[in-house]
């Protein structure tokens, strides 16, 4: 496996200052207790795209955290960092306690499998499998046998108030309903971490507030998620906000504030709300 | 938690093969277009292989029943390149050979037969006039199937027994009936049937040596000596058949196993088999690109997929895995179809030419082989494709 230049140590390959306004005050002792821990994180894509230029991130256990900004920010490409589906040009990301740059691609994957969820635009649902395989498909690699797949993935379709779902194909189901359904196949196997990207971006408010329902009881159950959104709504009503432009991270509202329970859904429809808000 | 070992779960092959059939589900039709490929491919080999096997089993049956102890000795040419004859005693002095259980002799007579005096003498149809021995049918192992062979009585007078396609040629389907043959009368007294180590009978009209020297101008040379003798002592028989014969000039004698000729057939025939089986193995190679084709095709249309079944967790091989087993699915199902087609026209062919239908375990086997090796090659490149593609870079794609 090809493995990325070990990045030096923090400070020396970048001077503090060049890292823009992110409020001091973190605990810089790595390994700490961190779920997420981004430490000078560059990427540089090839054709010299800087999409992120030193970015400096830390989620603890049970944070609910928006990450806003514009378009070409670099928001999905953090994301993918978070997610160890890619590696960064230099800096450190180290993931449930992981340094990414240590580990090779069995590892790195064994990582996802275990430790992290991903629910994206697309649904990436399988059109050909009822909702409870492409819920159970998502354990695959897991080593959970059949039969435990399928039961995990019931109860977790359960969870996103789809139990009365299981059988139907993606074709026959609402486009909220199928973005629950790969919120589903995310979470089956209960990982630590949950990462969305915008996953409300295909749907209207209605479907929208759905999806981020079930995020809340999630969120309210102990799971840590990072979700991208470009709606300021949603944004507010996470508990904490960081926001990224041009590759680097100019606004945190502040680890640990990201523990509270947010409120009320903004712009849901009344009766979806009630009836989402209790699935869980 | 940071001292947690991360190694990947094994995926079961049962999982591996679930994952792929729901695939393949998904594209049926393209699934059947480029499986038919396949099926084409090994339908034409098992089909060739059974057809191949089937009439060499024909022929080895043939062989049993007639046997492989039969030489024939005929005169060769003279170191003039002359014809040469045998002496009028060769075929006495055969049979005194200890292992030789049977002899007998024909001998060319200078005449034709027609079956009225009318027909110029030129038309013979291809018909020899041929003085026989009395036990010729014996050593040939013949039969008879209209009338009676020549006896005592009826090898001095003007009888004659023709051969099968003799017959056919004369028109000629009962006995009682009178033929030209030099320049007299003679009646037919037998039909013969098949007789596939010696058809220069099957194509003679066959009178006694008495009947072919009295009436015929016979001189009483044989031209063709038969013998059977023990299967085991053939080759010895064969080594002092010329001397025996003509001890003056063996050189000037030819001796010859009918047998042989039957084995050379089936040697021809497997050669021909040969070059159908490389049809066989050229469609089963455009098979294979079409699989590989439709592997390539899928790997791009299915980029999503496998940029999230690597954030599920699946290793590169895993991908790889995977991809390898769709496309080894897919070769297997035409490789099943063709076996089933192949061996059903080479069983339907054989019978119908009235041979044993054989189709050997082998060219079964050897089709498993084929398809396993076809698919695999087919879905390596498309598999490393798919393992190979940055899990970010797959996401992106819609
Ligand atoms: N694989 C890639 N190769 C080259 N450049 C890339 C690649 N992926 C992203 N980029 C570039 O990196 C920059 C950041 O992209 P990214 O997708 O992270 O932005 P984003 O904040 O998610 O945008 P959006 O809100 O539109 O999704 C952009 O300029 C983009 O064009
Ligand atoms: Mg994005």
């Amino acid at each position: 496996m090809n493995r990325p230049i070990r990045p030096g140590l923090p400070g020396t390959a970048h001077a503090p200052g060049a890292l823009g306004d992110v409020p001091p005050g973190q605990p810089p002792a790595p390994g700490g207790p961190y779920v997420v821990e981004l430490r000078e994180v560059t990427k540089v894509y090839g054709g010299g795209v800087r999409a992120l230029r030193g970015v400096d991130l830390v989620m603890e256990r049970g944070e609910l955290v928006a990450i806003t900004g514009p378009s070409g920010s670099g928001k999905s490409t953090l994301l993918h960092l978070i997610g160890t589906l890619d590696r960064p040009t230099t800096g450190t990301v180290r993931i449930a306690g992981h340094d990414v740059a240590g580990l090779a691609d069995p590892e790195l994957s064994a990582l996802r499998a275990r430790h992290l969820g991903f629910v994206f635009q697309q649904f990436h649902l399988a059109p050909g499998l009822s909702a409870l395989d492409n819920v159970a498909d998502g354990l695959l690699y897991t080593g959970t046998p059949l039969r435990a797949r399928r039961e995990r993935a019931a109860a977790a379709l359960e969870r996103v108030g789809l139990g009365h779902r299981l059988g139907h194909r993606p074709s026959g189901l609402s486009g909220g309903e199928q973005q629950r359904v790969a919120v589903a196949r995310a979470v089956a196997g209960d990982p630590p971490l949950l990462l969305a990207d915008e996953p409300t971006g295909n749907l209207d408010s209605a479907a929208g507030a759905e999806v981020l329902g079930v995020l809340r009881g999630l969120h309210a159950a102990g799971t840590t998620i990072a979700v991208i959104t470009h709606d300021p709504e949603i944004a507010e009503w996470c508990p904490r906000q960081v926001r990224v432009r041009d590759g680097r991270v100019v606004g945190d509202s502040g680890t640990g504030a990201g523990r509270r329970t947010p409120g009320p859904i903004p712009k849901a429809a009344p009766t979806l709300r009630r009836e989402h808000l209790d699935a869980r | 938690m940071p001292g947690e070992r991360l190694t990947p779960a094994r995926l079961a092959p049962i999982d591996v093969l679930r994952t792929g059939v729901a695939a393949l589900r998904t594209r049926p039709a393209r699934v059947v277009l480029s499986a038919l490929g396949i099926a084409i491919g090994i339908a034409t080999m098992i089909a060739v292989l059974g057809v191949s096997s089937s009439s060499r089993e024909q022929l080895l049956r043939q062989l049993d029943r007639l046997g492989t102890n039969l030489l024939t000795v005929t005169p060769g040419q003279t170191v003039f390149g002359e014809e040469a004859a045998l002496p009028a005693e060769a075929l006495g002095m055969v049979r005194r050979i200890g292992p030789v259980r049977t002899a007998s002799a024909t001998g060319s007579v200078d005449t034709t037969i027609r079956r009225t005096d009318r027909i110029p003498e030129a038309v013979t149809g291809g018909i020899a006039v041929q003085a026989a021995t009395a036990d010729l049918l014996a050593t040939l192992e013949g039969r008879v199937v209209r009338g009676a062979w020549l006896n005592a009585a009826t090898e001095g007078r003007p009888a004659v027994v023709l051969g099968a396609k003799a017959a056919e040629r004369l028109g000629i389907t009962r006995t009682g009936v009178q033929v030209w043959m030099g320049e007299r009368w003679f009646t037919v007294v037998g039909v013969l049937g098949p007789m596939p180590l010696a058809p220069e009978i099957e194509r003679s009209a066959l009178v006694g040596f008495p009947a072919a020297q009295k009436y015929l101008g016979f001189d009483g040379h044989p031209t063709t000596i038969y013998e059977r003798s023990a299967e085991e002592a053939v080759e010895a028989v064969r080594a002092v058949l010329p001397r025996t014969v003509n001890p003056q000039n063996p050189e000037e004698v030819t001796v010859s196993r009918p047998s042989d000729a039957l084995e050379a057939r089936m040697a021809a025939a497997s050669a021909f088999t040969g070059l159908l089986l490389g049809l066989g193995a050229v469609a089963l190679l455009v098979g294979g690109v079409g699989v590989a084709n439709t592997m390539v095709i899928s790997v791009l249309e299915r980029r999503g997929e496998i940029g999230l079944r690597r954030s599920l967790g699946a290793t590169r091989g895993q991908v790889r895995l995977q991809f390898l087993a769709e496309s080894l699915l897919l070769s297997a199902l035409g490789g099943v179809v063709g076996a089933a087609l192949g061996g059903l026209a080479a069983a339907g062919y054989s019978l119908s030419r009235g041979w044993p239908p054989v189709v050997p375990a082998w060219a079964f086997a050897g089709a498993v082989g084929a398809t396993l090796v076809v698919g695999t090659l087919a879905g390596l490149y498309p598999a490393m494709r798919a393992a190979r593609l940055s899990p970010t870079v797959a996401l992106a794609a819609t």
